[in-house]
C-alpha cells in the first residue's frame, strides 16, 4: 500500500480519536448505536411473527398509563370519586395497567421460549426482569392509592408481609402520603427508565435470531447482492 | 456439547446469534408500527374502560363502622385498653411485643426497625382521643389512677362480660368489676357515631396528616372491616391479594405470591408473610439468572415453542 493509501484509509475507515470525555463518549455511543440501528427502516427477515407485537404493546399500554396518571394527579386522588369524567379517567388508568401486564407477562413468556438472552443479549433480559418487579411495585403502591374501601384493606393485609422482612417502617403502606409520593414520582420514572434502558439494549444487540439457525439456512445464503433483490419483498 | 459451545448460552460469541445479522431483511417501520400500536391500545382501553368502567367502593370510616357495628366497636376499644388486641400484640415496628415477630429460622428481620412507628392502643387509640373532648369524661382520670394490673383485670373482665351478652350488646351487660372501661368505650363510641374519632386519630394535634396507619389498625383490630373484606372475597385464603371488589380483574400478576400463600405448612405457619416473601424473593431471582442456570435455560430447546414463534423462518429454511 502507498503512504497516500494509507492517509486515505485512515481519514474514511479509521475511527476518529476523541481527546475529551464528551467526544470519547459520543465516539463510544455512536459505535454501540449508530441511528440507523437505533431508528432501522429494515429488521432481519424472521422478525415476522405475531409474539413481537406484545414488547411494542406494553409500550403503547405505558402511554396510556402515563397521561391517564398525569390527568389523574393534576386533580388530586380524591377527584375520581366526585367527578364522572375523573371516574372515566380512573377506568382507563385501570384498563391500561391491565392491558400492559397481560401483554408484558405475553412478552416474558415469549423471549424466554425464544431464549433471547443468547448472543451477549442477557442485559437486555435482567433489565425485562427488573422492569417487571418495578412495574409491579408501582401498580401496587397505584392500588394502595385507591383511597376508597378497596385500598384500606389491601394496606392492612400489606403491612404484614412488608413489617415482616423489616421495610414496613421505612414503606409504610397506610401512610398515603408516602405512597402518593412514592407512585407518581420515584416509581414511574423508575419503570420509564429502565424500560427504555431495556429498549435502547435491544436496538444496540439486533433482535436474537430464531434457535438453531445455521449458516446452511435458505434466508443466510444470500450475498449482498442478491439480498438487494429480495428487500422488497414483504414477508 | 461443551459449555463453550452451548447454543443457549447468554455468551457474545462470534456465531450467528452473537454477530449482526447477514442474512435476508425485510422492510420494517418502527414509528408505524408504534403508532398502529397505540392506536390499537387505545381503542382496547376506551373500550374496555367504557364497556366495563372501574370499582370504587366507599372507604370505612371508624364512624361507619361505630354506627353499623357497636357492640364490635367497644369489643375492640376493650380490647385496646387491655391490650389484647392485634395491634397490642403486634410487635415491631408498631411496639416491643416480645416474640411476636416473625422469622425466618434464627433470622429476625422485623425487629431490625426497632419499634419506629410506635403505637399505644389504649393510650392512641382510646384515651388520648377522649382528651381531646371539650370536658374529657372523668373515666379518664379513673383510668390514669389505676395500675397496670387493674387496667388488664378491668378490660378482661369487661370483654368476657361483653361476649356472654345478648348480642354481645354493652347495654346488656351484667354488673361487674370494670372500672372506668364501659364508661370509657361508651364515650369512644358516641364520639365514633359522630365521626369526632377520624379527624382526631388521624391528624393527633397536627393540622395536616396524609398518615392512616394509626386508623387503619384500629379499625383492622375489629370484626367489622375484616368482614366487610371476607363478603368481598378479599381475604388472604380467598385468594384476595390478586382480588379486586366487584367483578374486576386486580392485581392478577400476584397470583403466585397468592398461591404460596395457600400451600400448607406455609398457610399456617406463624411466620407465613417472611416464608412467603423469602420464597417469592427466590423465585425472582432465579427468573433474573435464567439465562445463567443451564436446566432452565435449555427447557426452550425440548420444548419448541420457537417453532410455533419463528413458523416462517423454519419453514422457508
Ligand atoms: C415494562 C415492560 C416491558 C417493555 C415495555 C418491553 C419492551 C420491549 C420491546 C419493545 C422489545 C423489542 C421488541 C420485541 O421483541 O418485542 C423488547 C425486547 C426484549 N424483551 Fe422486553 N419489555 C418489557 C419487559 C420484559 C420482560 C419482563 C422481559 C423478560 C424477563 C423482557 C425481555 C426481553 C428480551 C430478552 C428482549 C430481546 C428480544 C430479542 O432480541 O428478540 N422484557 N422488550
Amino acid at each position: 500500500m502507498t503512504p497516500d493509501g494509507d492517509t486515505a484509509a485512515g481519514t474514511v475507515d479509521e475511527e476518529p480519536r476523541f481527546s475529551t470525555w464528551t467526544g470519547t463518549a459520543r465516539g463510544w455511543m455512536l459505535r454501540r448505536l449508530p441511528p440507523d440501528k437505533l431508528l432501522p427502516e429494515d429488521q432481519p427477515s424472521y422478525v415476522a411473527s405475531w409474539i413481537y407485537v406484545f414488547g411494542m404493546g406494553a409500550i403503547a399500554a405505558l402511554v396510556y398509563i402515563i397521561v391517564s396518571g398525569c390527568i389523574l394527579a393534576l386533580n388530586g386522588p380524591a377527584w375520581y370519586h366526585v367527578s364522572g369524567l375523573g371516574h372515566f379517567i380512573n377506568s382507563t388508568h385501570l384498563w391500561s395497567v391491565e392491558l400492559f401486564f397481560m401483554f408484558m407477562v405475553i412478552h416474558l413468556w415469549g423471549k424466554y421460549w425464544m431464549a433471547a438472552w443468547r448472543g451477549g443479549r442477557v442485559l437486555t433480559w435482567i433489565t425485562g426482569v427488573i422492569a417487571f418487579v418495578v412495574s409491579i411495585v408501582t401498580a401496587f403502591t397505584g392500588y394502595l392509592l385507591q383511597t376508597n374501601f378497596d385500598s384500606q384493606w389491601i394496606a392492612f393485609q400489606a403491612k404484614d408481609a412488608l413489617n415482616a422482612v423489616g421495610v414496613g417502617a421505612w414503606f409504610n403502606v397506610t401512610n398515603l402520603g408516602q405512597i402518593l409520593m412514592w407512585h407518581i414520582t420515584l416509581l414511574p420514572l423508575a419503570v420509564a427508565g429502565v424500560v427504555a434502558l431495556h429498549v435502547v439494549l435491544v436496538r444496540m444487540h439486533g433482535v436474537v435470531p430464531p434457535l438453531d439457525a445455521a449458516a446452511t439456512d435458505a434466508q443466510l445464503q444470500q450475498d449482498l447482492p442478491q439480498r438487494a433483490s429480495v428487500e422488497g419483498e414483504h414477508l | 456439547m461443551s459449555k463453550n459451545t452451548d447454543p443457549m448460552s447468554w455468551r457474545m460469541r462470534n456465531d450467528i446469534a452473537g454477530r449482526p445479522w447477514r442474512g435476508r431483511a425485510r422492510e420494517y417501520d418502527l414509528f408505524k408500527e408504534l403508532t398502529v400500536g397505540v392506536m390499537v391500545v387505545g381503542l382496547l382501553v376506551l373500550g374496555l374502560s367504557a364497556v366495563f368502567s372501574s370499582p370504587d367502593d366507599p372507604s370505612v370510616t371508624l364512624k361507619s363502622w361505630a354506627t353499623a357495628a357497636p357492640a364490635d366497636f367497644v369489643a375492640t376499644a376493650t380490647a385496646e385498653l387491655g391490650g389484647t388486641s392485634k395491634t397490642a400484640g403486634y410487635g415491631p415496628p408498631y411496639n416491643a411485643t416480645p416474640d411476636a415477630s416473625q422469622k425466618l429460622g434464627p433470622i429476625d428481620l422485623q425487629s431490625f426497625s426497632g419499634v419506629r412507628i410506635p403505637i399505644d392502643t389504649a393510650n392512641d387509640f382510646v384515651i388520648s382521643p377522649l382528651q381531646s373532648l371539650p370536658s374529657s369524661p372523668s373515666a379518664v382520670s379513673d383510668w390514669k389512677a389505676g395500675t397496670d394490673k387493674q387496667h388488664v383485670d378491668w378490660a378482661a373482665a369487661y370483654t368476657d362480660a361483653l361476649s356472654k351478652a345478648p348480642d354481645n350488646d354493652p347495654a346488656k351487660v351484667g354488673p361487674g368489676d370494670y372500672g372506668p372501661v364501659p364508661a370509657l368505650t361508651g364515650t369512644l363510641l358516641g364520639m365514633a357515631q359522630q365521626g369526632a374519632l377520624d379527624g382526631v386519630l388521624q391528624a393527633k394535634d397536627s393540622f395536616y396528616s396524609t398518615d392512616y396507619t394509626r386508623s387503619t389498625l384500629f379499625l383492622g383490630d375489629g370484626t367489622y372491616f375484616p368482614g366487610l373484606a371476607d363478603t368481598a372475597h378479599l381475604t388472604g385464603d380467598q385468594w384476595g391479594m390478586m382480588n379486586e371488589t366487584g367483578n374486576y380483574p386486580g392485581q392478577s400478576w400476584l397470583w403466585l405470591f397468592s398461591f404460596v400463600y395457600q400451600v400448607q405448612p406455609i398457610k399456617s405457619s406463624p411466620n407465613a408473610d417472611i416464608l412467603v416473601v423469602s420464597i417469592m424473593a427466590v423465585l425472582t431471582l432465579l427468573l433474573t439468572l435464567v439465562p445463567f442456570i443451564p436446566g432452565l435455560r435449555s427447557l426452550p430447546r425440548r420444548i419448541p415453542i420457537h417453532r410455533l414463534i419463528w413458523k416462517d423462518y423454519y419453514r422457508r429454511r
